[in-house]
Protein backbone atom coordinates (compact mmCIF):
# COMPACT_ATOMS: atom_id res chain seq x y z
CA UNK A 1 0.00 0.00 0.00
CA UNK A 2 1.27 3.40 -1.07
CA UNK A 3 0.98 6.43 1.84
CA UNK A 4 1.25 10.03 0.30
CA UNK A 5 2.35 12.61 2.15
CA UNK A 6 -1.23 14.26 2.58
CA UNK A 7 -2.15 10.53 3.81
CA UNK A 8 0.62 10.49 6.47
CA UNK A 9 -0.47 14.06 7.66
CA UNK A 10 -4.01 13.13 7.68
CA UNK A 11 -4.07 9.96 9.52
CA UNK A 12 -1.29 11.64 11.66
CA UNK A 13 -3.57 14.77 12.47
CA UNK A 14 -7.07 12.41 13.09
CA UNK A 15 -4.97 10.52 15.68
CA UNK A 16 -3.93 14.41 17.77
CA UNK A 17 -7.67 14.68 18.43
CA UNK A 18 -6.89 11.75 21.27
CA UNK A 19 -3.68 13.38 22.11
CA UNK A 20 -5.29 16.53 22.71
CA UNK A 21 -8.49 15.05 24.17
CA UNK A 22 -6.79 12.85 26.98
CA UNK A 23 -4.71 16.09 27.71
CA UNK A 24 -7.64 18.07 28.62
CA UNK A 25 -9.46 15.19 30.79
CA UNK A 26 -6.27 13.96 32.75
CA UNK A 27 -6.19 18.17 33.19
CA UNK A 28 -9.26 18.64 34.52
CA UNK A 29 -9.38 15.23 36.23
CA UNK A 30 -6.19 16.26 37.98
CA UNK A 31 -6.87 19.22 38.74
CA UNK A 32 -10.55 18.10 40.66
CA UNK A 33 -8.32 15.25 42.63
CA UNK A 34 -5.52 17.50 42.99
CA UNK A 35 -7.78 19.75 44.71
CA UNK A 36 -8.26 17.20 47.38
CA UNK A 37 -5.19 16.65 47.57
CA UNK A 38 -4.13 19.92 48.19
CA UNK A 39 -6.80 20.43 50.85
CA UNK A 40 -5.48 17.33 52.44
CA UNK A 41 -1.68 18.59 52.43
CA UNK A 42 -2.56 21.61 53.66
CA UNK A 43 -4.40 20.87 56.43
CA UNK A 44 -5.02 20.90 60.27
CA UNK A 45 -5.03 17.20 60.70
CA UNK A 46 -1.14 15.87 60.78
CA UNK A 47 -2.27 12.61 59.21
CA UNK A 48 -4.10 14.05 56.41
CA UNK A 49 -0.97 15.87 55.67
CA UNK A 50 1.51 12.88 55.72
CA UNK A 51 -0.83 11.30 53.71
CA UNK A 52 -0.96 13.80 51.16
CA UNK A 53 2.97 14.17 51.40
CA UNK A 54 3.29 10.32 50.79
CA UNK A 55 0.73 10.68 47.63
CA UNK A 56 2.62 13.13 45.88
CA UNK A 57 6.49 12.08 46.74
CA UNK A 58 5.17 8.26 45.21
CA UNK A 59 3.91 10.21 42.18
CA UNK A 60 6.73 12.52 41.58
CA UNK A 61 9.46 9.37 43.21
CA UNK A 62 8.36 6.52 40.04
CA UNK A 63 8.30 6.66 36.11
CA UNK A 64 4.74 7.61 34.86
CA UNK A 65 5.50 4.75 32.23
CA UNK A 66 5.19 2.25 35.93
CA UNK A 67 2.39 3.79 37.13
CA UNK A 68 0.48 3.47 33.45
CA UNK A 69 1.43 -0.58 33.83
CA UNK A 70 0.10 -0.46 37.26
CA UNK A 71 -3.44 1.16 36.64
CA UNK A 72 -3.38 -1.04 33.39
CA UNK A 73 -2.56 -4.35 35.32
CA UNK A 74 -4.34 -3.17 38.43
CA UNK A 75 -7.87 -2.56 37.12
CA UNK A 76 -8.73 -5.86 36.13
CA UNK A 77 -7.80 -7.23 39.72
CA UNK A 78 -10.59 -5.35 41.18
CA UNK A 79 -12.74 -5.81 38.64
CA UNK A 80 -12.61 -3.43 36.02
CA UNK A 81 -12.56 -4.34 32.52
CA UNK A 82 -8.87 -3.96 30.70
CA UNK A 83 -9.26 -0.72 28.59
CA UNK A 84 -6.01 1.47 26.77
CA UNK A 85 -7.95 4.97 26.97
CA UNK A 86 -9.58 4.50 30.88
CA UNK A 87 -6.40 3.04 32.06
CA UNK A 88 -4.04 6.53 30.36
CA UNK A 89 -6.81 8.91 31.82
CA UNK A 90 -6.83 7.46 35.11
CA UNK A 91 -2.99 7.34 35.18
CA UNK A 92 -2.77 10.78 34.07
CA UNK A 93 -5.18 12.06 36.26
CA UNK A 94 -3.70 10.39 39.24
CA UNK A 95 -0.41 11.81 38.38
CA UNK A 96 -1.23 15.32 37.19
CA UNK A 97 -3.22 15.56 40.31
CA UNK A 98 -0.02 14.75 42.27
CA UNK A 99 1.79 17.86 40.31
CA UNK A 100 -0.49 20.12 40.73
CA UNK A 101 -1.50 19.71 44.48
CA UNK A 102 2.22 20.60 44.60
CA UNK A 103 2.30 23.38 42.98
CA UNK A 104 -0.45 25.20 44.57
CA UNK A 105 0.69 24.08 47.74
CA UNK A 106 3.50 26.34 46.69
CA UNK A 107 0.86 29.07 46.14
CA UNK A 108 -0.64 28.81 49.44
CA UNK A 109 2.41 28.99 51.37
CA UNK A 110 4.23 31.30 49.36
CA UNK A 111 0.68 34.31 51.02
CA UNK A 112 1.82 35.87 53.73
CA UNK A 113 0.41 34.66 57.36
CA UNK A 114 -1.56 38.23 57.36
CA UNK A 115 -4.06 37.19 54.61
CA UNK A 116 -5.14 34.06 57.35
CA UNK A 117 -5.36 36.44 60.40
CA UNK A 118 -7.25 38.42 58.18
CA UNK A 119 -9.26 35.71 57.09
CA UNK A 120 -10.27 35.21 60.91
CA UNK A 121 -10.63 38.20 61.92
CA UNK A 122 -13.07 38.97 59.49
CA UNK A 123 -15.08 35.70 61.46
CA UNK A 124 -14.57 33.28 58.40
CA UNK A 125 -14.49 29.74 59.25
CA UNK A 126 -12.26 27.40 57.48
CA UNK A 127 -13.82 26.43 54.40
CA UNK A 128 -14.72 30.03 53.65
CA UNK A 129 -11.04 30.89 54.64
CA UNK A 130 -9.96 28.82 52.40
CA UNK A 131 -12.42 29.26 49.30
CA UNK A 132 -12.81 33.31 49.76
CA UNK A 133 -9.28 34.24 50.88
CA UNK A 134 -6.42 31.40 49.98
CA UNK A 135 -7.62 29.31 47.11
CA UNK A 136 -8.21 32.15 44.80
CA UNK A 137 -4.73 33.97 45.32
CA UNK A 138 -3.29 30.84 45.83
CA UNK A 139 -4.50 29.82 42.09
CA UNK A 140 -3.96 33.07 40.62
CA UNK A 141 -0.29 33.63 42.00
CA UNK A 142 0.62 29.92 40.62
CA UNK A 143 -1.26 30.18 36.80
CA UNK A 144 2.79 30.18 35.33
CA UNK A 145 3.61 27.08 36.61
CA UNK A 146 0.12 25.39 35.93
CA UNK A 147 0.67 26.36 32.73
CA UNK A 148 4.06 24.66 32.64
CA UNK A 149 2.64 21.52 33.85
CA UNK A 150 -0.30 21.34 30.86
CA UNK A 151 2.66 21.18 28.41
CA UNK A 152 4.55 18.52 30.62
CA UNK A 153 1.50 16.64 30.77
CA UNK A 154 0.60 16.70 26.22
CA UNK A 155 4.26 15.42 26.26
CA UNK A 156 3.68 12.97 28.79
CA UNK A 157 0.68 11.81 26.63
CA UNK A 158 3.07 9.67 24.24
CA UNK A 159 3.94 7.22 26.81
CA UNK A 160 0.16 5.84 26.82
CA UNK A 161 0.85 4.69 23.73
CA UNK A 162 3.13 2.22 24.99
CA UNK A 163 0.25 0.36 27.05
CA UNK A 164 -1.73 0.54 24.08
CA UNK A 165 -3.62 3.52 23.36
CA UNK A 166 -3.75 5.16 19.95
CA UNK A 167 -2.62 8.71 19.99
CA UNK A 168 -0.25 10.30 18.03
CA UNK A 169 2.62 8.43 19.28
CA UNK A 170 1.08 4.86 18.75
CA UNK A 171 -0.27 6.04 15.28
CA UNK A 172 3.25 7.43 13.86
CA UNK A 173 4.87 4.33 15.06
CA UNK A 174 2.26 2.31 12.92
CA UNK A 175 2.50 4.49 10.07
CA UNK A 176 6.82 4.43 10.37
CA UNK A 177 6.57 1.15 10.11
CA UNK A 178 4.01 1.03 7.13
CA UNK A 179 5.63 3.76 4.99
CA UNK A 180 9.34 2.69 5.80
CA UNK A 181 9.87 6.10 6.20
CA UNK A 182 10.53 6.95 9.72
CA UNK A 183 12.32 9.88 9.23
CA UNK A 184 9.25 11.69 7.55
CA UNK A 185 7.05 10.48 10.04
CA UNK A 186 8.69 11.08 13.15
CA UNK A 187 9.52 14.75 12.13
CA UNK A 188 6.07 15.53 11.29
CA UNK A 189 5.45 14.32 14.66
CA UNK A 190 7.76 16.45 16.39
CA UNK A 191 6.21 18.93 14.63
CA UNK A 192 2.66 18.43 15.74
CA UNK A 193 3.69 18.48 19.39
CA UNK A 194 5.89 21.28 19.45
CA UNK A 195 2.96 23.13 17.50
CA UNK A 196 0.29 22.22 20.74
CA UNK A 197 3.37 22.60 22.92
CA UNK A 198 5.35 25.70 22.15
CA UNK A 199 2.01 28.19 22.44
CA UNK A 200 1.19 26.88 25.98
CA UNK A 201 5.15 27.78 26.82
CA UNK A 202 4.84 31.29 25.45
CA UNK A 203 1.79 31.67 27.60
CA UNK A 204 3.36 30.25 30.53
CA UNK A 205 6.34 32.48 30.02
CA UNK A 206 3.94 35.48 29.06
CA UNK A 207 2.40 35.01 32.76
CA UNK A 208 5.42 34.44 34.76
CA UNK A 209 6.42 38.34 33.46
CA UNK A 210 2.89 39.64 34.23
CA UNK A 211 0.61 37.60 35.98
CA UNK A 212 2.41 37.79 39.70
CA UNK A 213 2.42 41.36 39.13
CA UNK A 214 -0.86 41.80 38.24
CA UNK A 215 -1.80 40.09 41.50
CA UNK A 216 0.50 41.90 43.97
CA UNK A 217 -1.42 45.14 43.87
CA UNK B 1 -13.76 -11.08 42.39
CA UNK B 2 -11.18 -12.57 44.35
CA UNK B 3 -7.69 -12.12 43.79
CA UNK B 4 -4.36 -13.41 45.47
CA UNK B 5 -1.58 -11.32 45.03
CA UNK B 6 1.69 -13.74 44.22
CA UNK B 7 5.13 -12.80 44.88
CA UNK B 8 6.80 -16.38 44.65
CA UNK B 9 8.59 -15.53 41.38
CA UNK B 10 10.86 -12.98 43.85
CA UNK B 11 12.78 -15.14 44.74
CA UNK B 12 14.35 -15.86 41.22
CA UNK B 13 13.49 -12.14 40.19
CA UNK B 14 16.48 -10.34 42.15
CA UNK B 15 19.29 -11.51 39.80
CA UNK B 16 17.50 -9.42 36.50
CA UNK B 17 16.37 -6.73 38.78
CA UNK B 18 19.78 -6.25 40.03
CA UNK B 19 21.32 -6.20 36.83
CA UNK B 20 18.60 -3.97 35.52
CA UNK B 21 19.00 -1.29 38.16
CA UNK B 22 22.51 -1.33 37.79
CA UNK B 23 22.33 -0.24 33.85
CA UNK B 24 19.90 2.34 34.95
CA UNK B 25 21.82 4.02 37.16
CA UNK B 26 24.66 3.90 34.58
CA UNK B 27 22.99 5.60 32.07
CA UNK B 28 22.17 8.28 33.95
CA UNK B 29 25.29 8.18 35.50
CA UNK B 30 26.68 9.09 32.14
CA UNK B 31 23.49 11.06 31.13
CA UNK B 32 24.27 13.67 34.00
CA UNK B 33 28.04 13.82 33.40
CA UNK B 34 27.75 14.35 30.21
CA UNK B 35 24.08 16.40 30.17
CA UNK B 36 25.74 19.05 32.71
CA UNK B 37 28.76 19.52 30.50
CA UNK B 38 26.55 19.95 27.48
CA UNK B 39 24.26 22.18 29.84
CA UNK B 40 27.12 25.02 31.00
CA UNK B 41 28.37 24.70 27.10
CA UNK B 42 24.72 25.45 26.07
CA UNK B 43 24.16 28.52 28.88
CA UNK B 44 27.74 29.72 27.94
CA UNK B 45 26.55 30.03 24.05
CA UNK B 46 22.89 31.29 25.11
CA UNK B 47 24.14 34.26 26.86
CA UNK B 48 27.05 34.34 25.14
CA UNK B 49 28.29 36.99 22.02
CA UNK B 50 27.99 35.34 19.10
CA UNK B 51 24.41 35.93 17.85
CA UNK B 52 24.02 32.93 15.47
CA UNK B 53 25.28 30.41 18.66
CA UNK B 54 22.44 32.22 20.77
CA UNK B 55 19.85 31.54 17.89
CA UNK B 56 20.93 28.19 17.07
CA UNK B 57 21.08 26.70 20.68
CA UNK B 58 17.80 28.69 21.57
CA UNK B 59 16.06 26.53 19.14
CA UNK B 60 17.08 23.25 19.76
CA UNK B 61 16.55 24.02 23.70
CA UNK B 62 12.75 25.12 22.70
CA UNK B 63 12.15 22.26 20.18
CA UNK B 64 13.71 20.00 22.59
CA UNK B 65 11.43 21.14 25.67
CA UNK B 66 8.40 20.94 23.39
CA UNK B 67 8.53 17.74 22.19
CA UNK B 68 8.11 14.37 24.05
CA UNK B 69 11.17 12.36 25.20
CA UNK B 70 9.72 9.27 23.55
CA UNK B 71 9.84 10.39 20.47
CA UNK B 72 13.30 12.33 20.53
CA UNK B 73 14.26 8.71 21.44
CA UNK B 74 12.69 6.78 18.58
CA UNK B 75 13.89 9.42 16.37
CA UNK B 76 16.99 9.26 16.98
CA UNK B 77 16.52 5.06 16.87
CA UNK B 78 14.74 4.44 14.40
CA UNK B 79 14.79 8.02 12.18
CA UNK B 80 18.35 8.18 12.02
CA UNK B 81 19.10 4.87 10.44
CA UNK B 82 17.41 6.09 7.03
CA UNK B 83 20.30 8.88 7.05
CA UNK B 84 22.89 6.02 7.27
CA UNK B 85 23.21 6.50 10.81
CA UNK B 86 22.71 3.26 12.66
CA UNK B 87 23.11 3.60 16.68
CA UNK B 88 23.43 0.56 19.32
CA UNK B 89 20.46 1.04 21.31
CA UNK B 90 22.08 1.90 24.44
CA UNK B 91 24.05 4.80 22.57
CA UNK B 92 21.25 5.74 21.44
CA UNK B 93 19.23 6.20 24.54
CA UNK B 94 22.38 7.96 26.21
CA UNK B 95 22.41 10.17 23.46
CA UNK B 96 18.87 11.05 23.44
CA UNK B 97 18.54 11.23 27.12
CA UNK B 98 21.76 13.63 27.55
CA UNK B 99 19.99 15.74 24.48
CA UNK B 100 17.08 15.96 26.01
CA UNK B 101 18.83 16.59 29.75
CA UNK B 102 21.26 19.37 28.03
CA UNK B 103 18.44 21.55 27.05
CA UNK B 104 16.66 21.17 30.45
CA UNK B 105 20.08 22.24 32.55
CA UNK B 106 20.39 24.71 29.57
CA UNK B 107 17.90 26.79 31.05
CA UNK B 108 18.76 26.09 34.06
CA UNK B 109 22.64 26.88 33.85
CA UNK B 110 21.90 30.09 32.06
CA UNK B 111 19.42 31.37 34.86
CA UNK B 112 22.70 30.80 36.98
CA UNK B 113 24.53 33.17 35.31
CA UNK B 114 21.88 35.54 35.52
CA UNK B 115 22.04 35.38 39.53
CA UNK B 116 25.22 36.41 39.57
CA UNK B 117 25.67 39.70 39.57
CA UNK B 118 27.52 41.83 37.25
CA UNK B 119 29.75 43.36 39.41
CA UNK B 120 31.45 39.72 39.66
CA UNK B 121 32.41 39.88 35.92
CA UNK B 122 33.95 43.33 36.28
CA UNK B 123 36.13 42.58 39.60
CA UNK B 124 37.30 39.56 37.41
CA UNK B 125 37.73 42.11 34.52
CA UNK B 126 39.76 44.84 36.63
CA UNK B 127 41.81 41.76 37.71
CA UNK B 128 43.03 41.24 34.38
CA UNK B 129 41.69 38.11 33.53
CA UNK B 130 40.64 37.02 30.67
CA UNK B 131 36.57 36.68 29.89
CA UNK B 132 36.98 32.91 29.44
CA UNK B 133 39.02 32.65 32.96
CA UNK B 134 36.28 34.93 34.29
CA UNK B 135 33.12 32.63 33.45
CA UNK B 136 34.87 29.45 34.55
CA UNK B 137 36.55 30.53 38.05
CA UNK B 138 34.20 33.76 39.30
CA UNK B 139 30.78 33.27 37.29
CA UNK B 140 30.44 29.51 36.71
CA UNK B 141 31.28 28.44 40.62
CA UNK B 142 28.11 30.82 41.42
CA UNK B 143 26.37 30.31 39.29
CA UNK B 144 26.11 26.29 39.41
CA UNK B 145 25.76 26.84 43.41
CA UNK B 146 22.68 28.70 42.93
CA UNK B 147 20.61 25.91 40.28
CA UNK B 148 22.46 23.23 41.61
CA UNK B 149 19.12 22.37 42.95
CA UNK B 150 17.00 22.49 40.18
CA UNK B 151 19.57 20.86 38.25
CA UNK B 152 19.55 17.94 40.69
CA UNK B 153 15.28 17.68 40.59
CA UNK B 154 16.48 17.83 36.59
CA UNK B 155 18.58 14.99 36.68
CA UNK B 156 16.08 12.77 38.90
CA UNK B 157 12.99 13.65 36.56
CA UNK B 158 15.34 12.40 33.14
CA UNK B 159 16.17 9.20 35.86
CA UNK B 160 12.38 8.81 35.99
CA UNK B 161 11.78 9.07 32.15
CA UNK B 162 14.86 6.62 31.19
CA UNK B 163 12.17 3.93 32.05
CA UNK B 164 11.36 5.15 28.18
CA UNK B 165 14.78 3.60 26.91
CA UNK B 166 12.86 0.45 27.60
CA UNK B 167 10.69 0.53 24.08
CA UNK B 168 14.50 0.60 22.15
CA UNK B 169 15.17 -2.60 24.26
CA UNK B 170 17.99 -1.33 26.38
CA UNK B 171 17.73 -3.93 29.04
CA UNK B 172 17.75 -1.56 32.02
CA UNK B 173 15.29 -2.20 34.82
CA UNK B 174 11.97 -1.30 32.84
CA UNK B 175 13.10 -3.88 30.11
CA UNK B 176 13.76 -6.23 32.93
CA UNK B 177 10.00 -5.31 34.21
CA UNK B 178 8.51 -6.49 31.08
CA UNK B 179 10.60 -9.47 30.45
CA UNK B 180 10.08 -10.93 34.28
CA UNK B 181 6.23 -10.74 34.36
CA UNK B 182 6.27 -12.41 30.63
CA UNK B 183 7.78 -15.19 32.12
CA UNK B 184 6.22 -14.79 35.49
CA UNK B 185 2.80 -13.49 34.50
CA UNK B 186 2.63 -11.62 37.20
CA UNK B 187 2.40 -8.55 35.63
CA UNK B 188 0.81 -5.51 38.37
CA UNK B 189 2.82 -7.58 41.26
CA UNK B 190 6.35 -7.11 38.86
CA UNK B 191 5.64 -3.49 38.01
CA UNK B 192 4.66 -2.67 41.65
CA UNK B 193 8.49 -4.30 42.93
CA UNK B 194 9.51 -2.21 40.10
CA UNK B 195 8.44 1.20 41.05
CA UNK B 196 9.30 0.67 44.33
CA UNK B 197 12.79 -0.06 43.34
CA UNK B 198 12.73 2.98 41.36
CA UNK B 199 11.48 4.82 44.36
CA UNK B 200 14.32 3.95 46.43
CA UNK B 201 16.91 5.04 43.60
CA UNK B 202 15.28 8.32 43.34
CA UNK B 203 15.19 8.58 47.42
CA UNK B 204 18.98 7.47 47.06
CA UNK B 205 20.13 9.64 44.28
CA UNK B 206 18.62 12.78 45.44
CA UNK B 207 20.20 12.07 48.55
CA UNK B 208 23.33 11.17 46.41
CA UNK B 209 23.48 14.31 44.83
CA UNK B 210 22.64 16.88 47.84
CA UNK B 211 25.81 15.25 49.46
CA UNK B 212 27.92 15.74 46.27
CA UNK B 213 26.43 19.08 45.70
CA UNK B 214 26.98 20.41 49.33
CA UNK B 215 30.57 18.96 49.80
CA UNK B 216 32.37 20.14 45.84
CA UNK B 217 29.66 23.00 44.95
CA UNK B 218 28.79 24.89 48.33
CA UNK B 219 31.84 24.04 50.02
CA UNK B 220 34.17 25.03 47.26
CA UNK B 221 32.64 28.54 46.10
CA UNK B 222 34.27 31.18 47.08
Amino acid sequence: MDFTFWDILRNLLLATRWTILLSIVAFIGGGIVGMAILLARVSDRRWLRRFAELYIGLFQGTPLLMQLFLVFFGLPLIGFRIEPWSAAALALTLCASAYLAEIWRGGVEALPKGQWDAAKSLGLHYPNQMRLIILPQAFAITRAPVVGYLVQLVKSTALTSIIGFDELMRTSNAIANATFEPLTVYGLVGLIYFVICRPLTLYARHLQLVGGVGQAR
Amino acid sequence: MAYNLDFDWLSQAAEPIARGAVATVGLIAVTAVLGTLCSILGAAAVRGRSPLLRRAVGSYVELIRNTPFLLQLFFIFFGLPSLGLRLDPAIAATLAMTINLSAYGTEIVAAGLDAVPNGQKEAGRALGLRSSLVFIKIVLPQALKVIFPALQSQIIIMMLESAAVSQISVRELTYEADMLQARSFRAFETYFIITMVYLVLSFCLRRLLGFTGRKYLIGAAP
